[in-house]
């Protein structure tokens, strides 16, 4: 870019603001169209505050610099001077403001969806984490290669034993026995809930393996039943909706 | 704001000074261009161009503004300085003060004169040519000349 010869001393003057109102005029036309001599403004402006230095060394009073700081204090500060306050220009401000709003809320709404995803997330986490072990538990328990071994006293004679794991508020029970005697020809042991009040409930009809060893996991139960203790009687196969004396076993809650 | 008045007071105040000879008057201009960026830090765009030579073109322009007690023509945020030293360190400032006083004092008086009569006076080239007694055509040529003497001794 170059600057027009025929224009050039009259940047000068136009920089220095000593231009004639006429000639300034006609310069002011020539610059809407032409950058380089926009440009030349710019760098005669900065030859002018290279001569700025040539006044330089007074250095100005220290009330005057207490007088810029009260009134900086007095005045609060403004981000930007709105030069004209046209109706499109508040208007670009209430769409920009709309606009804002909108991105905040969806913002939000995202940000509350993340956090929700990512709490079931978690909670779905914990759960497959829960259920993998319970099956564990479960599959350990069930399986026909499981290695159960009862550990009793030594030198004592094994005795019909059974465990029971009752959890009133989930209907739960898981129900293990062992050194269980063998029973006669299609009969079941019947494992029964004495609750505190009323009738005792079945609770599963099992038959031990060849050594003894048995279980029962949640069979269906009455909610929220308080157990008193459990027993364990011999019933057909099919099993009993009243227990058939004798008790063979029994055992009262800790 | 503090740290830059503490950077840049002295170019604002001695240029409104020599403008204007009185130091009450320099001290309103000092203070009335700080307020200015205090009020209004947009109106000096550092994307295009530095804060130092800026503030001594504004603090002029004031003075001058001053002088001939006029109302300012121009607003101060259409007012671009493109120059080459930002004038930000008081080294920087000493060092560009001694360039331009050199260039100065090897600048033929008469030019030396036009050049600060324009700049320090605000006067037309038309004043000035009818103070001197010399052609308008010589006295912009030597404005522009000065100013071209200046630009260069910082080229180099």
């Amino acid at each position: 870019m170059t600057v027009h010869e025929e224009y050039a001393d009259d940047l000068a003057l136009y920089a220095l603001g000593s231009l004639e109102a006429a000639e300034k005029a006609l310069l002011e036309k020539h610059l809407d169209e032409c950058a380089a001599c926009r440009h030349e403004v710019e760098h005669l402006r900065g030859d002018m505050a290279l001569l700025s230095l040539s006044a330089a060394g007074p250095m100005p009073p220290q009330r005057a610099r207490q007088r810029l700081m009260d009134a900086i204090k007095r005045e609060p500060r403004r981000q930007a001077a709105p030069t004209r306050t046209v109706w499109w220009a508040i208007a670009g401000w209430v769409a920009a403001a709309a606009i804002g709003l909108v991105v905040l809320m969806l913002w939000r709404d995202k940000s509350v969806l993340v956090q929700e995803a990512l709490h079931l997330r978690a909670v779905s986490s914990q759960q497959g984490e829960e259920l993998q072990e319970a099956r564990k538990i479960v599959e350990t328990l069930r399986s026909p290669g499981a290695q159960v071994v009862n550990v009793t006293k030594t030198n004592a004679r094994p005795q019909p034993q059974g465990k029971a794991f009752y959890v009133r508020d989930r209907s739960s029970l898981i129900f293990l026995a062992s050194n269980m005697p063998a029973l006669p020809a299609q009969k079941a042991y019947e494992l029964w809930l004495i609750p505190k009040q009323g009738s005792p409930i079945p609770a599963g009809v099992f038959k031990p393996n060849p050594r003894g060893n048995a279980m029962v996991i949640n069979p269906p139960l009455p909610a929220g039943v308080e157990a008193k203790a459990f027993a364990i009687t011999i019933e057909p196969e099919s099993g009993s909706s009243v227990p058939t004396m004798p008790i063979e076993m029994m055992g009262a809650g800790e | 704001m503090a740290q830059l008045y503490d950077r840049y007071s002295g170019i604002v105040y001695s240029v409104a000074l020599r403008v204007l000879g009185d130091t009450g008057a320099a001290e309103d201009v000092l203070q009335e261009v700080f307020m200015q960026l205090w009020r209004n830090p947009g109106v000096f765009d550092s994307s295009r161009g530095n804060l130092g030579p800026w503030l001594a073109v504004i603090a002029r322009n004031r003075a001058i503004d001053g002088l001939r007690k006029r109302r300012p023509e121009t607003d101060i945020a259409d007012v671009v300085v493109s120059v080459e030293p930002d004038l930000a360190s008081e080294t920087e400032r000493g060092r560009a003060m001694h360039k331009v006083r050199s260039v100065l004092g090897s600048m033929p008086a008469r030019q030396r004169s036009a050049l600060e009569m324009a700049y320090f006076e605000g006067l037309s080239h038309s004043e000035i040519a009818s103070k001197t007694g010399e052609p308008l055509g010589t006295v912009k040529t030597r404005i522009r000349g000065g100013l071209m003497m200046l630009r260069k001794a910082f080229q180099t």
